[in-house]
């Protein structure tokens, strides 16, 4: 089992929901050996599956919570939910928000869960992702790398 | 609640539901007696009908498969067999039988999450599957392993879960080995004895009483339950070819909703979707998908539109077994694809989504590119039985404060299985009391 799982979530179809799986597509091939990256649509149960064993999780999504598009923020998830005011995206209700909760109901969490959030402006179908979300990308990737190298940690 | 300055009383909803698009409703009540002023849900695929236009044939299986990301199966089949009805081919053997498979995983995914996570709660009072799972952590649990089961289906027969890449016009881009498919073999017999217990589940839910006179229209082939072929048939004599479709069905402009609403030309409302097929294709399930239907206490026609949720677990059942016959019997094929001369034509494919049939029809010129193409979804095509269902249901819990209305009127749509079904509250409704 992978020390570190880095899951980036979204859909690449919507406009800014496509920032969490494009930072994780922008680290696959450089984080160190012993973590793991993949992409997601937000399954709780892949994703559960994803983090079980590891000692650490790292989920990348996009979010909505009134602050400028391509702000990203750092939360730690491992205890407490994330805040009622940060709505994670979804397409299907069952997002990344949902499988973090559904898992602490579970008691299915990982040892400790840190979530990155980019905010976003616009969500529907075909459209691009907007510039600042773009830029944001490359922030979160340098945030989530840092993490994942233990700089700062 | 906020209070609209015209007397109004305005429900909010959900800031996330306006990020995916939103349902309205406005209900007038006068002298005891309700009308629905406005409604109208989000509707995907309109923007892929004006996008996919001067993009060649083929691409039509990838570019619609994005439509939806629970039914992508259902876009990419629709597509490709209206694709091969204007190349004048015919998928057979093996590869229809792959086709057949890579539905049931569509089936298995979509139907457990709509079931289980999002309708579930409504009808036992949480607000969420999250909130089920601290009392229910057992069904939970086993319905995250079902989903998934499905989703793995998908993986294994289209390369990806989330944007399916492995179908093509004319079959497969590449078909899987038997050795491949083994691997899902104990995961689909733990899922059979996990559907069934889901159809039990279901059962045991606290269940509105409804009964609608609905004319049920779906797929319907002489020896299989529908997934992918057959005639349109319903339970008030019509019999058409797929290719009569928008000879028969209509979509048209109601001033009350923004989107186009679909009916019989001459008739009015249909229903299509798990009640509609199980109703008209009751004796093609398998002996142990019927008798779960029957202990579960469903007839072999179901009215009741709140028991969807118990037919998409039997349909769950089915969907199981069918894969593992499937699986049982496959060969791989010689080829994964048939060969096709480019020509032009008109084309028509309706197969049946987890919501219900989902109809393409295109135009392709003469140099292989769409001229012209035309989705009708299941929810547009429910959007009157829809109606007609929320106002029965309005009409009988008038007395209940909106709150406990708009909880009502959002499982009653949910039976639907709607895109926006997922947003945890995502009706905007608005209720004129005088």
């Amino acid at each position: 089992m992978s020390e570190t799982v880095v899951i980036g979530v979204g859909n690449l179809d919507r406009g800014d929901d496509a920032a969490g799986r494009r930072v994780a597509a922008a680290l696959r091939d450089t984080v160190p050996s012993g973590t793991l990256v993949m992409e997601s649509d937000g399954d709780p149960a892949a994703i559960m599956d994803a983090w079980k064993g590891a000692d650490r999780a790292v989920l990348v999504d996009a979010m909505v919570s009134g602050s400028p598009p391509g702000t990203v923020r750092r939360f730690d998830a491992t205890t407490t939910p994330l805040p009622i005011a940060v709505h994670f995206v979804s397409s299907h209700g069952m997002g990344a928000a949902e499988a973090i909760e559904m898992a602490r109901t579970l008691g299915r969490m990982p040892t400790r869960l840190l979530v990155y959030g980019i905010e976003g402006s616009r969500f529907r179908h075909g459209e691009p992702m907007s510039p600042s979300v773009n830029d944001a990308v490359e922030v979160a990737r340098g945030m989530v790398m840092a993490e994942v190298a233990g700089v700062g940690d | 609640m906020p209070q609209a300055s015209d007397g109004l009383r305005a429900i909010d909803v959900d800031y996330l539901a306006r990020v995916e698009g939103e349902g309205s409703m406005k209900i007038r009540i006068r002298d005891g007696k309700a009308e629905i002023t406005e409604f109208g849900i989000f509707e995907p695929p309109r923007f892929f009908e004006a996008f996919m236009r001067g993009r060649l044939h083929t691409e039509a299986p990838d570019i619609t498969a994005r439509i939806c990301g629970i039914c992508p199966i259902a876009y990419q089949m629709s597509s490709a067999h209206a694709m091969e009805q204007v190349m004048g081919i015919t998928v057979g053997g093996q590869l229809r039988e792959l086709r057949r498979l890579l539905y049931c995983g569509e089936w298995i995914e979509s139907h457990v999450l709509h079931a289980a996570m999002l309708h579930a709660p409504d009808f036992l009072g949480y607000q969420s599957a999250i909130h089920m799972a601290a009392d229910h952590r057992e069904t939970v649990e086993l319905v995250l392993r079902l989903k998934k089961i499905g989703n793995d289906l998908v993986t294994l027969l289209a390369g990806r879960e989330i944007h399916p890449i492995n179908v093509k016009v004319g079959g497969w881009y590449r078909a899987p080995s038997r050795r491949e498919l083994d691997t899902i073999v104990d995961d689909l017999v733990w899922a059979k004895e996990a559907s069934l217990a889901l159809v039990q589940f279901a059962a045991s839910l606290p269940m509105p009483e409804l009964e609608q006179d609905y004319e049920f229209v779906s797929v319907c082939h002489p020896d299989e339950y529908p997934y992918n072929e057959g005639r349109i048939v319903s339970n008030k004599g019509l019999d058409i070819d797929v290719s009569e479709y928008l000879d028969t069905f209509e979509e048209i402009h109601v001033e009350r909703s923004n989107a186009l609403q679909s009916v019989i030309k001459g008739r009015g409302a249909y229903l299509v979707g798990p009640l509609a097929r199980y109703s008209l294709n009751f004796e093609k399930l398998t002996p142990d998908a019927r008798k779960a239907a029957t202990d579960a206490g469903l007839g072999e026609v179901c009215r009741n539109p709140f028991q969807s949720i118990i037919v998409r677990a039997v349909e769950t059942v089915y969907a199981v077994d069918e894969a593992l016959r499937i699986i049982d019997q496959y060969e791989t094929p010689a080829e994964p694809a048939v060969p096709y001369e480019v020509r032009a034509g008109v084309g028509h494919g309706a197969t049946e989504a987890p919501r219900g049939t989902l109809y393409h029809r295109y135009e392709v010129g003469a140099d292989g590119r769409i001229v012209d193409a035309h989705i009708m979804p299941p929810t547009a095509q429910n959007q009157q039985s829809i109606e007609a269902d929320l106002l029965s249901v309005v009409n009988g819990a008038l007395d209940l404060p909106d709150d406990e209305l708009q909880w009502k009127l959002e499982q009653s749509i949910r039976n639907y299985d709607p895109c926006i079904s997922c947003a945890t509250h995502f009706l905007d409704l608005e209720v004129d009391r005088e």
